[in-house]
C-alpha cells in the first residue's frame, strides 16, 4: 500500500481508498489510476505533481465528484462521493466544492460579478445576499473595481482571480485547482499563489492544487507525486 | 427569475445570428397572421352561421331553383318556426371586377331570420315602403360611396326584365351593419316582390334560389332536415337540407379549399423555421460544450442544464413570434389587401392564441434535442474539450 496521507488522529477531509480508474478508447483500456490511496486532512494545502498524462486531472475530478472511480471509494467530509446519484452529486458539488481551472473557464457573456454569482444561483439566497457574497469574494481576490468588466477585457491573472472568486463564493469545504497558474506568467502566477496561500492560511480553506511548476508546489504545505497510477511522497526519476 | 440574465446573455453571444433567426421567426408569424385573416375572411361565415338555421337547396346543385310554393309546405313541418328565401341575382355594378352579392329577399321575414343584420328602424320602414328599395352592407356602401337615396344600376348576368333589358335599378334605402365582427357587410338585398314581378316570364317566375328555415330546437336540426327532404322526395325538385355552416362552406369550396391551402403554405414555412431555429440553437449549444461543463462542475444538475437550453430556445421563439404576431395584427388592422372585396378582414383572437401556442411549440421542439444533448454531456469530458 502506498500511504501518502498524514494521520493525526481525527479522520481526514478527503479519503481516497484503493481507487482505480480505467478509460476505454475504442478497444484499448487505459489504466490511469491503480489502487491509489490519498488522505488530505482539513486545512491542508496539497500540491499534486506528475508528468503530463499521469492522471492528475483524473484524480482531481474523482475527488470533486465530476467522475466516478472504476473501483475503490472516494470520501469527502465523510460522504461517499462515488455512490451518490448524479443529481445528489451535483447538489453536493454546489455545496462543498469550488473549482479553479487552468483556462479560467469564465462565461464570456457574463461580467466578472455575474460569473462569480453563478454558483450562488443554486442556493436559496436572495438577490441582495447573493450580491453581498459576490462583493466579498471579489474583495478577497482584490478585483472589486473590475466587477462590471467582461472576461475578455481582463488580463489572464485577473481572469484567474475571478475564477478563484467564483470557486470560493459559496465558502466550499474544499477548493480544487487544476494548474491554476499554468497559463500565467511568473508574476501573475505568484499573485495567484499568494492568494491561494492566504485562502489556506487565513481562511482555513483546504486546497488541492495540480501543478507542473516546482515553484508553485513550494507554496503548498505538502506535495505528492503521481506516477504510473500511484502516489508517492518523492518525485520519481 | 434569477437565471434570466444567464439565458438572455447567451442569446446575445452571437448577435447577428440571433437577429437573423429572430427575423425569420418574425416573418413566419407575420405570414401566419395574414393568412389567418384571409382564411377567416373566406370561411368566417361558417363559424358565425346560426346553429338554429338550416338551408334548403335543390338536391342536384345550388344553382337549380326551387318553387316558391315550397315555403308553405315547409312551414307546416313541426319544429320549423320561420321560412324565408333568397335567390342568386349575379349582378355587377359598373365593371365586372367589382363583385358583391345581391339577392332578392322578402324584407320582413328576411330581417327576422337574420338578427345579425342591423338596420335602423326608420330605414327598415323605408324599405317596406319603397318597392325598388334595397339595403346594402356598410362595406360595399363605403366602397362605392353610396348614400341613402342613391339610385344604383346593376347589370344581372342571369335575370332579364319584362322589357328584355338586364339592367336593374335600385334605390338605396338603408345601410346595414353587422352585429358580430365576422358578419358579412358586403351584400345588397332588394325586394323579392319587385323582382318576381319585373323578371321576364318564361324563365324562373315563381322560383327561388334557396330557403333558410329556422328550427325551434337546434338539437333537432338534423331530424328536421330529414323531414324537409322527405317532404319533397319524388317531386320534380327534390331538396337537400343542411345546417347553414355546411351551406356557406359549399360556397367557399368553390373558391378552393382555403383551409387546406393556408395549412400547406404554413407547414412549408414552419418546417423551414424549424430547421433555421433548430440549427441556431444546436450550434450555440455545441459551441458552449465547455461552458456547460463548467456549469455542471459548479453544481448545476442535468435537469437544470436541460431547462436552461429549453428556456433559451423558447425565449428566442416567443420573442420572434410575439413580434411577428403583433406586427401581423397591426398590419391586418390596416385593412383588406383587396380593397374591399373580402367580406371581412381581421386577425381573429382565436388564431392569435393559436399563434402564441405555436411560438412556444416552436421553442420546445427546436430546443429539445440540443437540450437533451446538453443534459447528457458528461462533465469530465466536457471540461477536456475546452
Ligand atoms: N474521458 C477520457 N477518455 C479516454 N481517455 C481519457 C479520458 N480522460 C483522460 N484520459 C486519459 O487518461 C490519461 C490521464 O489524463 P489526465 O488528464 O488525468 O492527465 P494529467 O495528468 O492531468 O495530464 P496533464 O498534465 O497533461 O493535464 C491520459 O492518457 C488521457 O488521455
Ligand atoms: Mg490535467
Amino acid at each position: 500500500m502506498n500511504e501518502s496521507g498524514r494521520n493525526d488522529g481525527k479522520s481526514p477531509l478527503v479519503e481516497v481508498d484503493g481507487v482505480e480508474k480505467v478509460f476505454h478508447r475504442g478497444a484499448e483500456e487505459i489504466h490511469v489510476l491503480k489502487d491509489l490511496h490519498l488522505q488530505v486532512p482539513a486545512g491542508e494545502f496539497l500540491a499534486l505533481m506528475g508528468p503530463s498524462g499521469s492522471g492528475k486531472s483524473t484524480l482531481l475530478n474523482l475527488i470533486g465528484g465530476l467522475d466516478r472511480p472504476t473501483k475503490g471509494t472516494v470520501r469527502v467530509g465523510g460522504e461517499s462521493v462515488d455512490t451518490l446519484s448524479d443529481r445528489h452529486l451535483a447538489a453536493w458539488r454546489a455545496r462543498h466544492i469550488g473549482f479553479v481551472f487552468q483556462l479560467y473557464n469564465l462565461l464570456p457573456v457574463l461580467t466578472a460579478e455575474r460569473n462569480v454569482e453563478l454558483p450562488l444561483l443554486l442556493t436559496h439566497l436572495s438577490k441582495a445576499e447573493r450580491n453581498r457574497h459576490v462583493q466579498a469574494a471579489l474583495a478577497v481576490v482584490g478585483l472589486t473595481p473590475r466587477a462590471k468588466h467582461f472576461p475578455r477585457t481582463l488580463s489572464g491573472g485577473e481572469q484567474q482571480r475571478v475564477g478563484i472568486a467564483r470557486g470560493i463564493v459559496t465558502d466550499p469545504t474544499l477548493l480544487l485547482c487544476d494548474e491554476p497558474t499554468g497559463d500565467l506568467d511568473r508574476k501573475a502566477g505568484d499573485e495567484i499563489l499568494d492568494l491561494l496561500q492566504a485562502l489556506n492560511r487565513e481562511h482555513g480553506k483546504t486546497i488541492i492544487m495540480v501543478t507542473h511548476d516546482p515553484h508553485a508546489s513550494a507554496r503548498a504545505s505538502r506535495t505528492v507525486y503521481l506516477n504510473k497510477g500511484q502516489l508517492s511522497a518523492e518525485p520519481v526519476k | 427569475m434569477k437565471f434570466f440574465p444567464l439565458i438572455w446573455s447567451n442569446l446575445l453571444r452571437k448577435k447577428l445570428r440571433t437577429v437573423l433567426t429572430l427575423l425569420s421567426i418574425f416573418v413566419a408569424f407575420v405570414l401566419f397572421s395574414y393568412l389567418s385573416a384571409i382564411k377567416q375572411a373566406l370561411s368566417g361565415g361558417i363559424s358565425l352561421a346560426g346553429a338554429n338555421r338550416l338551408v334548403v337547396r335543390h338536391k342536384v346543385s345550388i344553382i337549380q331553383l326551387l318553387p316558391e310554393s315550397y315555403k308553405a309546405r315547409m312551414e307546416r313541418i313541426s319544429g320549423v318556426s320561420l321560412v324565408t328565401h333568397q335567390t342568386w341575382f349575379g349582378g355587377v355594378y359598373q365593371d365586372s371586377k367589382q363583385f358583391f352579392m345581391q339577392n332578392p329577399v322578402v324584407p320582413e321575414e328576411f330581417l327576422e331570420m337574420h338578427p345579425e343584420i342591423v338596420l335602423a328602424p326608420e330605414q327598415k320602414a323605408a324599405w317596406l315602403r319603397t318597392r325598388i328599395g334595397a339595403i346594402v352592407g356598410r362595406k360595399t356602401a363605403d366602397r362605392f360611396r353610396w348614400k341613402i337615396g342613391d339610385k344604383i344600376p346593376i347589370l344581372s348576368a342571369i335575370w332579364a326584365k319584362n322589357d328584355g333589358t338586364r339592367t336593374w335599378e335600385f334605390e338605396i334605402v338603408g345601410i346595414f351593419d353587422g352585429r358580430d365582427k365576422g358578419t358579412d357587410t358586403t351584400p345588397l338585398f332588394f325586394r323579392y316582390d319587385y323582382f318576381d314581378e319585373a323578371r321576364r316570364s318564361g324563365f324562373g317566375k315563381g322560383l327561388v334560389g334557396w330557403y333558410t328555415i329556422r328550427v325551434t330546437d337546434p338539437a333537432r336540426a338534423a331530424e328536421i332536415a330529414k323531414l324537409v327532404d322527405a317532404e319533397f322526395e319524388n317531386s320534380s325538385a327534390e331538396t337537400k337540407t343542411e345546417p347553414e355552416g355546411a351551406f356557406v362552406q359549399a360556397w367557399v369550396k368553390q373558391i378552393g379549399d382555403i383551409a387546406m391551402i393556408t395549412a400547406s403554405i404554413l407547414s412549408a414555412v414552419f418546417f423551414t423555421i424549424l430547421l433555421v431555429t433548430g440549427n441556431t440553437i444546436s450550434q450555440s449549444v455545441r459551441e458552449r460544450t465547455g461552458e456547460l461543463g463548467v456549469l455542471k462542475a459548479i453544481g448545476f444538475t442535468n435537469g437544470q442544464v436541460l431547462a436552461l437550453v429549453l428556456l433559451e430556445s423558447c425565449l428566442l421563439a416567443v420573442i420572434g413570434g410575439a413580434l411577428g404576431l403583433g406586427f401581423g395584427k397591426a398590419l391586418t388592422a390596416l385593412g383588406d389587401p383587396t380593397g374591399g372585396l373580402l367580406p371581412m378582414f381581421f386577425f381573429p383572437n382565436h388564431d392569435l392564441i393559436v399563434g402564441l401556442g405555436g411560438c412556444l411549440a416552436l421553442g420546445l421542439v427546436t430546443g429539445f434535442f440540443p437540450a437533451l444533448q446538453a443534459m447528457r454531456l458528461r462533465v469530465a469530458e466536457a471540461l477536456r474539450r475546452i
